[in-house]
């Protein structure tokens, strides 16, 4: 379309590092072979050694035991296999009953809709302006029931980070399975299973400059959920499948990549994009305003659309998202604006724009400057605001 | 080069023509809503005498395909009669466009709408206009040939998914065939509400969906 020079929309994928792609090249062309048993051949001896390394930098970045995490095709495989695997064990013994936000990203709220079909219960927790679940509600909707609950970590389109502790507390003391879907927040929110009783951790290495295709899952041990994908014995007899291991590989190389000198480099470019954006007249944040990613603004303007503000900025070489309908597949306006209590109108003049590793200072000028400008050329064409 | 728009539309969008206001408009009208997400404000100069549109103006709140579609229409009106600017269609716009893309074909009908809006409310002004007459099923049905399936781009009637139509005591039932959870269903839905819940004597419409 127009070529594209400044990329802010790393929340949907970033692009990957060349490192990544050099350390999953051999595992491609050298070490290609299945990871094999202790009894197999060297290639596939090397190819399983390979994936449990992988498995231990990935276990290791959530405190958790190598044996916890199995890799799966990405986010979305995963939180459908943490919540229906869930809910298959426990419904014969337990309930029915399941827990979430209604702001939660689509695998989630596809997966407990699909559950609801089948009989299941869903009850959505009250959340706040900025999209801070309400923990009172939350201790207010847990019933006898109750098999799981599933809150994420950080939000996909307002960088709204939970009190994770708090919830899984609350959950924990009842006795409720805890999946958090940290999509979004891996890498730049820490979390630490040793730390926090979560059971279930959906994790993806799309949004960290890792290969697309790649997930993972965390099981605390002892976590009732049953097999997932039919086939082999793969990945603890979960999740069968031949190994993605140059995915693995890519996805633990993209973990060690991430530095907290990083995150803050990326969370002062935030910083400043959100203070410069809100010097345009009649804006607006949406999302809390510290307890945010650090690589997430999200702004509404008013009066204007944010398809045409996204083609605009299009026109300038610069892609993000917007909340508007006219952008979605499903034409509904962001369900996570409408969520915290905003009008159909903010959702529409919702932009989002995400940073990752390769967004320069610079080009926060350049945003800041093409937004003044589109604001003014679309406010001037708009019958809104004028009286 | 991926372009979702034809290059006309472009064209509209980054120079729509007679954008504003018109401060001595003889009629004026708004179609859609902010919390529609689209928006367009018709305002009319008209020859008293020839009925003859002098000047036209538009603003719009929406999409590129909605400030092209506004932008397309005053061209299109400028300089026709109002009888002559009522045959103006949706399909007219879309194609003065070069063709819009299926899920923005309901922009062009918004577009439309208010030209007609505009006009009717120059005629109701100049007592060019009947009396209120009760709605029939006639008027719901030509209404509802306003609501665009985004699957396909065309209107709800023309593509068969209208089961059942039924008008009793003010309220109004609409059967769709399409499951409830169809990737467009709250869309059309809310056309549907749109487009018949302004008709002055209709207290309630409801729009079911089967399938």
């Amino acid at each position: 379309m127009f070529e594209t020079t400044i990329y802010m929309d790393n929340a949907a994928v970033t692009r990957l590092d060349e490192r990544v792609w050099e350390a999953m090249r051999p595992y491609y062309f050298d070490t290609f072979a299945v990871a094999t048993s202790q009894f197999g051949y060297s290639l596939g001896i090397e190819a399983r050694e390979a994936l449990e390394r992988a498995r231990a930098v990935l276990a290791g970045a959530l405190g958790a035991g190598d044996e916890e995490f199995i890799f799966t095709s990405g986010d979305t495989e995963s939180t459908n296999m943490a919540i229906k695997g869930v809910a298959a064990a426990l419904a014969p013994k337990k309930g029915r009953h399941i827990i979430t936000s209604p702001i939660e990203d689509f695998p989630v709220l596809g997966s407990v809709k699909a559950l609801e079909k089948q009989g299941f219960e869903v009850s959505y927790v009250k959340v706040d302006e900025y999209g801070l679940v309400d923990l009172d509600h939350l201790r207010s909707l847990i019933r006898p029931d109750t098999i799981l609950a599933s809150i994420q970590v950080a939000n996909q389109e307002i960088g709204t980070v939970q009190d994770i502790a708090a919830i899984a507390g609350i959950l924990k003391e009842h006795g409720v399975i805890f999946h958090t879907d940290a999509t979004h927040a891996f890498g730049r929110v820490p979390l630490d299973v040793r730390q926090v009783p979560v059971d279930l951790i959906t994790v993806s290495a799309h949004t960290i400059h890792g290969p697309r295709g790649v997930g993972g899952l965390y099981i605390r041990k002892g976590t009732p959920i049953v097999k997932w994908m039919d086939g082999g014995f793969h990945e603890f007899n979960l999740r069968a499948g031949v190994e993605n291991i140059p995915g693995a590989v890519g996805f633990a190389k993209a973990v060690e990549l991430i530095t907290p000198e990083e995150t803050e480099r990326l969370r002062r470019m935030r910083d400043a994009l959100i203070e410069r954006l809100l010097e345009i007249p009649h804006t607006r944040l949406n999302g809390h305003p510290s307890r945010r990613l650090p690589t997430n603004a999200n702004i509404s303007f008013r009066f204007i659309e944010g398809e045409s503000i996204l083609l605009q900025l299009d026109m300038r070489g610069i892609a993000v998202s917007t909340g508007s309908a006219c952008f979605s597949r499903s034409l509904e306006a962001s369900h996570v604006i409408l969520g915290i209590g905003g009008d159909h109108e903010r959702a529409h003049g919702s932009v989002r724009f995400t940073l990752g590793r390769f967004n320069r200072e610079e080009e926060v000028d350049k945003v800041v400057e093409a937004m003044h400008e589109i604001v003014e050329v679309l406010r001037a064409i708009s019958p809104l605001g004028k009286d | 080069m991926p372009l979702p728009y034809s290059e006309i539309v472009m064209e509209h969008f980054k120079r729509p023509r007679n954008v504003g206001r018109l401060e001595d408009a003889d009629a004026k009208a708004t179609e859609g809503s902010p919390a529609c997400g689209d928006m367009v404000t018709v305002y009319l100069k008209v020859d008293e005498a020839t009925h003859r549109i002098t000047d036209i103006k538009f603003e719009s709140y929406g999409c590129a395909s909605n400030i092209a579609t506004g932008s397309i229409i005053t061209e299109l009106a400028k300089g026709k009669t109002i009888e002559e600017a009522k045959q103006l269609t949706w399909k007219d716009a879309a194609e003065a466009l070069g063709g819009l893309p299926p899920v923005k074909v309901h922009c062009s009908v918004l577009a439309i709408d208010g030209l007609r809006g505009a006009i009717q409310n120059y005629e109701e002004k100049k007592g060019l206009i009947k009396e209120k007459v009760p709605t029939t099923l006639e008027e719901i049905n030509r209404r509802l040939k306003r609501v665009v399936n985004p699957v396909v781009g065309l209107d709800i009637v023309r593509t068969k998914i209208v089961k059942e139509v039924t008008l009793e005591d003010g309220v109004v039932r609409v059967t769709i065939d399409m499951p409830a959870d169809h990737l467009f269903a709250n869309n059309i839905r809310d056309e549907i509400m749109e487009k018949l819940g302004t008709l002055w004597d209709i207290q309630r419409v409801e729009v079911e969906f089967v399938g």
